[in-house]
């Protein structure tokens, strides 16, 4: 039956990416590109990666297709015809796409419990993290413990890509009053569901974020579903006003303060004679040191996540209207 | 069928991949480029997801100690991929802002000069 299920989500996935190649509409593109995050969300959800299909509903369905809609708002809805002939172009990928179906033939079969990624590392993740981590998601074991130091390296990537933004773009703060209205002031029904909506997104949130030790979700969801509440106050309610609720500026401190926090437990941890990131010492019981450095920086992360990807936002949408005045 | 179901999920991964590669060399619009490099890169992930199934597991959360779990390696590096690459797609849809800003066009084929084409 999960079989089945399986091959029909990915049949549907393989049809929408085949007619995202022939629409001219750049509009239906990212609609139909936040319908294919879905359906790989739902894939994940059947392939037991509960973590990762709630992370690509909230952020590639959430903000990617925000912030694409953002900058078609900029750079018009309808691709060009082209003139290249699609030849080529075809020719690349039949012969790649050949290469590759013949490579997978040498793959160990799927859902096998004894291929290789099955025998090393992963057994002693699953066997002996509730004993030494003490938390019944491995996941997150593995991302903030056994594998901190990555994490933490995805986190500086996440911030890193905000400098990149705000160096790219920059928000600009609009406080004179020829500021043109943003937002939907006549829509009182969107207002008022948005207003609803708003607060039992954040609760999630932070209901993702501290039982992601227990159940799936952590930082990072938790971060992105964040952002996606203050994104729909902005969207709205207007830029002027979701940015007198936090401010740009705010938000740059938020987002490194995330990554000093995190890289602070590991710094923290040596001076208490461990290694880097070695939580046994946090605490004099060592599972209960996993669980406080567990909890710290998977705070941090969503600080840094949250923080950027409302950067990211406030960014794109102040571009914007920034087109809207001229 | 066998054969089919061993390899299903690869071949689609493949199909995937391969539908955001000709997307990203034969689109003439720079933001529908960025939508196909994001197809290639869900590709990835759902290859590596499809690695760490086991048949008959189920979600890696502890339940009671004779079930059989999937591989929480994968879902570790692709649940931090994902947010790192909504990250990088942020940068590169603000690269085609400016490109917009500076050339006054994001279709591939109308930039003027040889100089300016990307």
């Amino acid at each position: 039956m999960i079989e089945w299920i399986d091959l029909i989500l990915l049949g549907m996935l393989a049809l929408t990416a085949l007619r995202v190649i022939f629409l001219k509409d750049l509009f239906a593109v990212v609609m139909l590109f936040g319908i294919y995050s879905f359906l790989s969300a739902l894939v994940f959800i059947v392939l037991d990666a509960v973590d990762v299909a709630f992370t690509e509903a909230a952020v590639g369905a959430g903000i990617s297709t925000v912030l694409m809609l953002g900058t078609l708002a900029l750079t018009g809805r309808t691709e060009k015809e082209n003139t290249h002939s699609k030849l080529l172009p075809i020719l690349v990928v039949s012969v790649t796409g050949a290469a590759l179906i013949y490579g997978t033939l040498d793959m160990p079969p799927f859902g096998n419990p004894d291929n290789p990624i099955h025998q090393h590392v992963a057994p002693r993740y699953i066997e002996d993290s509730p004993k030494e981590v003490g938390l019944p998601n491995m996941v997150t074991s593995v991302l903030a413990s056994y594998r901190g130091f990555d994490t933490l390296g995805e986190t500086v990537v996440v911030f890193s890509a905000a400098i990149g933004v705000l160096a790219l773009l920059g928000i600009r703060r609009e406080e004179d009053n020829n500021t043109p209205e943003s937002g939907f002031k006549e829509h009182r029904v969107l207002q008022i569901v948005a207003k609803i909506t708003i607060p039992l997104v954040i609760l999630f949130a932070l209901y993702v974020q501290f039982h992601g030790d227990f159940g799936p979700g952590g930082g990072f969801q938790a971060g992105v579903i964040a952002a996606a509440a203050f994104i729909l106050y902005g969207l709205v309610f207007g830029l002027a006003k979701s940015m007198a609720v936090i401010s740009p500026m705010f938000l740059r401190y938020m987002a490194a303060s995330g990554v000093l926090l995190y890289a602070g437990v590991g710094l923290f941890s040596m001076m208490q004679g461990g290694n880097f990131l070695d939580y046994n010492l946090l605490a004099s019981d060592p599972v209960a040191g996993q669980h406080y450095g567990i909890l710290i920086i998977e705070l941090g992360v969503g600080i840094t996540v949250f923080a950027v990807m409302l950067t990211i936002f406030y960014a794109f949408a102040s571009q914007t209207e920034r087109s809207n005045i001229q | 069928m066998n054969l089919i179901l061993d390899y299903y999920n690869y071949w689609i991964v493949v199909f995937l991949m391969m539908t955001g590669f000709y997307i990203v060399i034969s689109a003439n619009n720079l933001v529908k480029k960025v939508v196909g490099l994001n197809i290639f890169q869900t590709s990835v992930f759902m290859m590596y997801i499809s690695m760490g199934k086991v048949a008959g597991g189920t979600a890696p959360i502890v339940v009671d100690d004779n079930t059989l779990y999937s591989n929480p390696l994968p879902h570790v590096l692709i649940l931090t991929a994902i947010v790192v690459g909504v990250a990088t797609t942020a940068v590169g849809l603000s690269l085609i802002i400016r490109i917009k800003r500076a050339y006054g066009t994001v279709e591939e084929n109308e930039f003027e000069h040889e100089d300016d084409a990307i």
